[in-house]
């Protein structure tokens, strides 16, 4: 690792706010993007003027390919009253709008900009499965797509390597759809706000009612074991296993440290942020299949800036687009040994009173993954908890200071790790 | 042999031949295939060409029920999933291709560690052939 990273001046984070996520038939990404910025300006304590926003960041992956429509930094400006000001889309894919909350901070701290608005917003649900299976393929490598991979297929190829030198098997997985259906169901904001136990009998209630034979599991995990509840997409990874298709938005103001407190007597601190990329399934600079490089080197960044270390993250947000990305994100942000964090799983260590919540959320599993809209969506968990705003999933029994959030694009083309404070 | 760019391109020309051509660093030794121009160990832009034995073994792989239109096109869907894997070939680097030859419909079957060798799938004809590449248990 080269010098430690710094930034030139500090920035804070003084409000935030998203959309709910979901699938919604009326409502285009202008809307939702406008629902998540009215929230965002409220969420400032002592009041926010719209007019002091120097720039916006938008991150969005491909609503050119969902609605096409490409072009959205502009559009999202004037739907907001932001023109003529200045106004940047990021796209990296799944990361794409973490990039436009670092883009942000990289603007003040440069000096350049006081004020900005960074955020993101995807509008998925107007495409159908196959569509939007295509649309997020764009995001892989090449030499993936030709074989025939496709995302859930990416991310079950690197479980299969995973179990055969780990001894993790696809049980082990159900531990994590279980949490972040149970978290979810406290998170309003969420797409899947239910437990497993809740979906079970909504299908035993469906079922009488319309007569039909009315099935029985004797647990959530014989639930999950079931092909006909819980289909297979791509061995290893099941229905449950891969988040849904989402429609969303999320935004956050960000201001430079000296004046952040004019606005809120509770700032977060942005002091760790880091960004890696990675090759791939083929990778040459990547040995490990069961790692990703660019989560590697975004927290090794992050760390160094934050001079922090693994075990003083308190909870994290990570990108679980996929079961099997959970477990693997975990390891290399260092919060659990290499081939021990489905252990660790299991033993309920994730849990929302575990040592290390994880995607208190939901996650993007069941608090929904408009792609565009998670980075700044997963801040905007890291930013309620350690607000104590988080209501009925507030992480209990901790002073919470310290959370973080990790952001993943493509097959790991692009990660993102991003370390707040509250002080 | 005509001097072809260490790219995709070459590389999927080279697959129409029935050949997997790797590039191999001139400065460090480092193998890459698909054939790439520069090497990202040692930064080196001094490639040469060098063939694959076309044999490796299967280090990761997903048996796909929900698959991409192409993959549709060929008759694969819920009731006929088909693998897809990643390969690391003897030599060293590990490439991704179609894995044959195994059951997609009962994946647990198929293991991490088998041996396999390399086959060429050849689609279209004439200008418009394009191969891909795939593997099967030796």
């Amino acid at each position: 690792m080269k010098e430690k990273r710094k930034i030139g001046r500090g920035v804070c984070v003084i409000g935030a706010g998203m959309s709910k996520f979901g699938m919604f038939p009326d409502k285009d990404s202008k809307e939702l993007f406008v629902e998540s910025f009215k929230e965002t300006v409220e969420s400032v304590d002592k009041g926010f003027d719209p007019n002091d926003i120097d720039a916006l960041y938008l991150g969005n992956f491909s609503n050119d390919y969902f609605v096409h429509q490409g072009h959205w930094a502009p559009i999202i400006a004037d739907a907001i009253g932001h023109t003529p000001k200045p106004a940047t889309r990021t796209e990296c894919a799944c990361a794409a709008s973490a990039l436009a909350f670092k883009e942000g901070v990289f603007a003040i701290a440069s000096g350049f900009y006081d004020i900005v608005l960074v955020g993101g917003v995807e509008e998925m649900s107007k495409c159908n499965t196959a569509e939007v299976t295509e649309g997020l393929a764009m995001a892989a490598f090449p030499s993936e797509l030709v074989a025939g991979f496709t995302f859930p297929g990416i991310f079950g190829a690197i479980g299969s390597a995973y179990f055969a030198k780990y001894g993790c098997t696809k049980e082990d997985l159900f531990n994590i759809t279980i949490k972040s259906h149970n978290n979810a169901k406290l998170n309003p904001k969420a797409q899947l706000p239910f437990t497993i136990r809740d979906m079970m009998n909504q299908k035993i209630a469906k079922a009488k009612k319309k007569g039909r034979t009315v099935p029985f599991w004797n647990d959530e995990k014989e639930f999950l074991r079931d092909p006909k509840a819980n289909p297979v997409v791509a061995y290893p990874m099941s229905l449950y296993d891969c988040c849904p298709i989402s429609d969303g938005a999320s935004s956050m103001i960000l201001c430079s440290e000296e004046i952040a407190r004019r606005f809120t007597d509770n700032p977060l601190y942005v002091i760790g942020i880091g960004q890696g990329s990675g090759g791939g399934l083929q990778s040459p600079t990547n040995d490990n299949i069961t790692s990703l490089e660019a989560t590697r080197f975004a927290a090794a960044e992050a760390y160094s800036m934050a001079g922090l270390s693994p075990k003083d993250i308190q909870f994290s947000e990570v990108h679980d687009c996929f079961s099997m990305a959970e477990v693997i994100d975990i390891e290399d942000l260092g919060f659990f040994k290499h081939g021990e964090a489905y252990k660790a799983i299991n033993e309920g260590q994730t849990k929302l009173d575990g040592s290390m919540p994880i995607n208190t959320s939901g996650g993007l599993k069941c608090k929904g993954h408009p792609v565009g809209a998670t980075g700044t969506g997963q801040l905007h968990e890291v930013w309620e908890q350690l607000r104590g705003e988080a209501g009925e999933r507030q992480i209990p029994n901790k002073d919470l200071k310290i959370g973080a959030a990790h952001n993943l694009g493509g097959t790991g083309g692009t990660c993102t790790f991003t370390i707040l404070e509250r002080r | 042999m005509e001097e072809r760019t260490f790219s995709d391109i070459s590389h999927g020309k080279f697959l129409n031949e029935d050949k997997l051509m790797a590039s191999k660093c001139k400065k460090c030794g480092a193998v890459f295939a698909p054939a790439r121009p520069i090497c990202p160990k040692c930064k080196s832009q001094e490639m040469e060409w060098t063939p694959m034995k076309g044999t490796g073994k299967l280090i990761a792989y997903t048996c796909i029920a929900v698959g991409p239109p192409m993959m549709i096109e060929e008759g694969y869907d819920r009731n006929n999933p088909y693998c897809s894997g990643v390969v690391q070939l003897d030599e060293g680097p590990k490439v991704c291709g179609r894995i044959e030859g195994v059951n997609p419909k009962e994946p647990e079957t198929i293991k991490v560690g088998t041996p396999l060798k390399v086959r060429f799938l050849h689609r279209g004809e004439g200008e418009n052939i394009k191969t891909y590449l795939a593997f099967k248990p030796e």
